[in-house]
């Protein structure tokens, strides 16, 4: 890149429109940013942010309007020349090859000429040393974290020679060290002359990285602010177009009884390591129990073992006294015990993608219509009743669910695990890529379930929801507890810490 | 660097995968389809010296032109209908079964023990017992790859594919041997049956259109309002999902798998006490691949199976006609079957994909 590029704008949108039939996903955006600038992309979901930027990438051709490129206008037509252009984008889900290492995966793809091991491992590491990435060039990658991979994906971007880069929601898989050191890199590359823009759902990070912040609203550019001269409170109402409180609600409820109790619960991974190990803690009725922890760390394992779908090495999980390993799911279904995951795909095992609300609805209980056929009656009048308690958006309750867009699905999801009455929900990552909105209406929906007497395990991402919401948090580090702590006097960085295998003495281990 | 900022222009043409097109759309694509079937196909006939309006209409006159075409043109269509009925259950459940044709010959195996060695039963038993005998065969020889499927994982296209043969070589074995006819002078093959164990028939034809007629109402309610159709297509959608609600994925798949293996084991029954009053090694006769093409053309519709059969059935017949007429050779015949296949299913890709031209926008995929 030369220098005259200073002056002028790393990437120029111009009146970019672009329709899908009728629906307009973005209208009429003018967007700049400048080299040596990070620009914080922030909008709910179905804004358009994603749209814009798969146009940059190269996934989408817009309708209208220019984009520009250090300058020049540029047309770009596949993920490949949008990396000519030097714009990189890193994605939410890594896509890197697991059993080769991290060179490897860095020069994967690229048309150059062969370099020895060597060589590339100097100018890999020259690449890391300028930005301060930290990597072992040779580690493979199914021996990295979330963080190292991250870290890889990047690097694979800037080996390739990007000055834009892009980052979908970087920080959703991360602990809060991570994020820090990861937002540390980004001000490297800022320094360097890189333009950065950032998708994100959480204001304090944009409040943290950004110097500038653009707001878009149903496929509209709303404003661009300086970060400095804005708020928390100002760019969430920007983003929402009307006011809303963020705080959430933690209702104190007295009279709590044990409801399950988990008794050196331990579970093997298919190679032979644990994926769960000793796990005990009593769950009580009326209380949100958060869970922490990297991804990976055994919640999907703890999930599944309580709901049935999982063999168990050693341990008891007893409900109201009654040992229910060993029960199928669908006794366990029958005890209450209520679980709904949240996948990365959204939909995953809770959900028939193609099937409407309705017939999804009855997935649990078409049972218990006798005789031979079923009865959709009762599960249309739930799904009307849940469409518009839960304002879920869908043409009409037959529209296959996969038509929805994320939030819509996770409040049909669990909106019927809550219907069903549970004396037990547990749930995972029920806000995942969720805008604020929709986040607040479910964690509405847990708090009236958790003044009903309902004991809920609540697995989540994001440390600020997890303290605000729970009443004690769990943290768990390569399927190992390393305590509970109560939510209302610990800090995210005592969490953090348990998070990456300190151990701490939990308030309430045993009573 | 600058090198690569060159301006390079969008692609001319790109293919871009659609979420989903309206019935109606799709509708239209499969008529658009067919009639540029019929174009191609008539080019074909001009090249080879006839007059494609003559010929096409050689074929839709061959399938109608009498009383006995008609029937003919149903004979052709019963052991299809029934059999791609039978293979749709599996396939909803995404468990290949391309195992109809074996489950055929089992079906016509079994039901022909009680045709051949019980032929003095009162005839509306024996044909009750050699149509039961006909469901259990098929539903046997399709329960098989089942099992293994549910207690080892193998491999279900492979493990229902070789099964045929085995059905197919088991025939050869009773014609040559234990059933062989002691009064055909030495010529194996398999005693006809006696009048009282043939089907009757009804308006000219065997009653077994009735049956396959009933089987689509049957297969159709079963699919759509029964607890085990919810089960069936919940366990097509994704197994961890149906383990998730607490259902028995593995009995669902051995239940399932017994019905559509069953219902090609009546196909058998009833193509060799209705239409070949013997047992053939040519019972199914390739049957059982069709009903997979049909099963999906259809896709997987016990309705549109009906429609679907009928139009491969007159396709048949009328073709078979054409020959003889015109003394078109065999191959020509089956050239222009295949042209036509190949434009109905060609435009699935056209239903799945679209084309984007340069300058005209994307599509959300």
């Amino acid at each position: 890149m030369s220098k005259s590029n200073e002056t002028k704008y790393a990437i120029e949108l111009k009146g970019i429109t672009k329709t899908f039939g009728s629906v307009v996903a973005n209208n009429n955006i003018n967007l700049t940013i400048k080299y040596g600038e990070i620009l914080a992309l922030l909008g709910e979901n179905g804004s358009g942010k994603t749209t814009l930027m798969n146009m940059l990438s190269g996934i989408y051709y817009p309708d209208n309007g220019t984009i520009s490129v250090a300058g020049e206008e540029v047309a770009i037509s596949s993920p490949t020349e949008a990396i000519d252009f030097g714009i990189g984008m890193i994605h939410q889900h890594f896509k890197l090859v697991e059993v080769l290492n991290a060179m490897d995966n860095i020069v994967l793809g690229t048309k150059e000429k062969y370099l020895k091991p060597k060589e590339l491992k100097d100018k890999i590491q020259n690449i890391s040393s300028k930005f301060g990435l930290e990597v072992e060039p040779e580690k493979k990658i199914y021996n990295m974290s979330v963080s190292e991979k991250q870290t890889v994906e990047i690097l694979k971007v800037l080996y390739r020679g990007a000055q834009i880069l892009i980052l979908d929601e970087p920080t959703a898989v991360l602990t809060p060290q991570e994020i820090e050191k990861l937002f540390a890199i980004l001000r490297k590359m800022k320094e360097q002359g890189s333009a950065i823009i950032i998708i994100t759902h959480k204001l304090n990070e944009v409040m943290a990285i950004s110097d500038r912040v653009s707001i878009l609203r149903k496929g509209e550019l709303i404003d661009t602010v300086a970060t400095k001269e804005t708020n928390e409170k100002q760019l969430t109402e920007l983003m929402v177009g009307r006011p809303v409180s963020l705080k959430i609600e933690r209702p104190e409820i007295e009279k709590k009884h044990t409801v399950l109790n988990v008794v050196d619960l331990s579970v093997m991974n298919d190679d032979g390591t644990y994926a769960l190990r000793n796990v005990n803690f009593k769950l009580k009725s009326g209380e949100i129990l958060g869970v922490a922890g990297i991804a990976g760390s055994g919640q999907k394992e703890l999930c599944e073992s309580i709901a049935g779908l999982m063999k168990v090495k050693e341990g008891a999980v007893l409900c109201n006294k009654e040992n229910i390993i060993g029960k199928t799911p669908d006794e366990i279904i029958n005890l209450g015990i209520s679980m709904s995951f949240v996948p990365e795909d959204r939909l995953g095992m809770g959900l028939v993608g193609s099937m409407g609300m309705v017939e999804n609805m009855m997935l649990k209980s078409y049972k218990n219509n006798k005789g031979f056929f079923i009865d959709k009656k009762p599960s249309r009048k739930l799904s009307e009743e849940l469409k518009k308690k839960l304002e879920i958006v869908t043409p009409n309750v037959e529209t296959p669910v996969r038509m929805m867009s994320g939030g819509n699905v996770q409040k049909v999801l669990l909106g019927r695990e809550i219907e069903s009455n549970p004396n037990v929900l547990i749930t995972a990552y029920p806000v995942r890529g969720l805008d604020i909105n929709s986040s607040y209406v479910i964690y509405d929906l847990l708090n009236e379930q958790k003044k009903k007497g309902v004991a809920i395990l609540f697995i989540g991402e994001d440390l600020d929801v997890l303290l605000e919401l729970s009443d004690r948090i769990m943290v768990l580090c390569h399927g190992e507890v390393k305590g509970i702590v109560d939510a209302k006097s610990t800090s995210k960085e005592e969490i953090g810490l348990m998070m990456t295998g300190k151990s701490m003495e939990g308030v309430d281990q045993d009573e | 660097m600058s090198e690569k900022m060159k301006r390079t222009k969008e692609p001319l043409i790109r293919t871009v995968k659609i979420a989903e097109r309206s019935k109606r759309e799709t509708m239209k694509l499969r008529v658009i389809a067919f009639a540029m079937a019929l174009l191609a196909g008539g080019l074909f006939i001009l090249l080879i010296g006839f007059s494609p309006i003559e010929l096409y209409g050689t074929i839709i006159s061959g399938a109608f032109r009498s009383k006995m075409a008609i029937q003919a043109t149903v004979k052709f269509m019963i052991p299809l209908l029934i059999s791609s009925l039978g293979v749709t259950l599996a396939f909803k459940m995404r468990f290949w079964n391309i195992g109809a044709e074996g489950q055929i010959i089992m079906g016509a195996i079994c039901s022909s023990y009680f045709a051949l060695f019980h032929s003095d039963w009162p005839h509306a038993l024996l044909l009750a017992a050699m149509f039961a005998a006909g469901f259990v065969g098929g539903g046997l020889w399709g329960l098989l790859p089942a099992y293994f499927k549910s207690k080892f994982e193998t491999n279900e296209t492979l493990f229902t594919l070789m099964l045929n043969y085995i059905a197919l070589h088991i025939i050869s074995f009773l014609r040559d041997g234990p059933w062989k006819d002691p009064g055909s002078s030495g010529f194996p093959k398999i005693a006809r049956f006696e009048a009282n164990a043939q089907i009757d028939k009804v308006l000219g034809v065997q009653f077994g259109w009735i049956i396959a007629i009933l089987l689509v109402i049957v297969v159709y309610v079963y699919l759509k309002y029964t607890k085990h159709g919810y089960e069936i297509s919940v366990v097509g959608e994704s197994q961890s999902t149906a383990k998730y609600a607490g259902m028995n994925v593995k009995k669902i798949i051995l239940r399932t798998m017994i019905l559509s293996g069953g219902i090609a084991g009546i196909t058998g029954m009833i193509q060799s006490a209705g239409s070949d009053m013997t047992l053939a090694s040519s019972v199914a006769g390739g049957v059982g691949f069709t009903a997979i093409i049909v099963a999906w053309l259809a896709n997987l519709n016990p309705v549109s199976i009906l429609w679907v059969s009928f139009l491969f059935s007159v396709l048949e017949k009328g073709s078979s006609v054409m020959q003889s007429t015109y003394g078109i050779s065999t191959y020509s015949a089956a050239v222009l079957q295949g042209i036509i296949l190949f434009f109905i299913l060609g435009c699935e890709f056209f239903i799945r994909y679209r084309f984007i031209v340069r300058g005209k926008g994307g599509v959300r995929q």
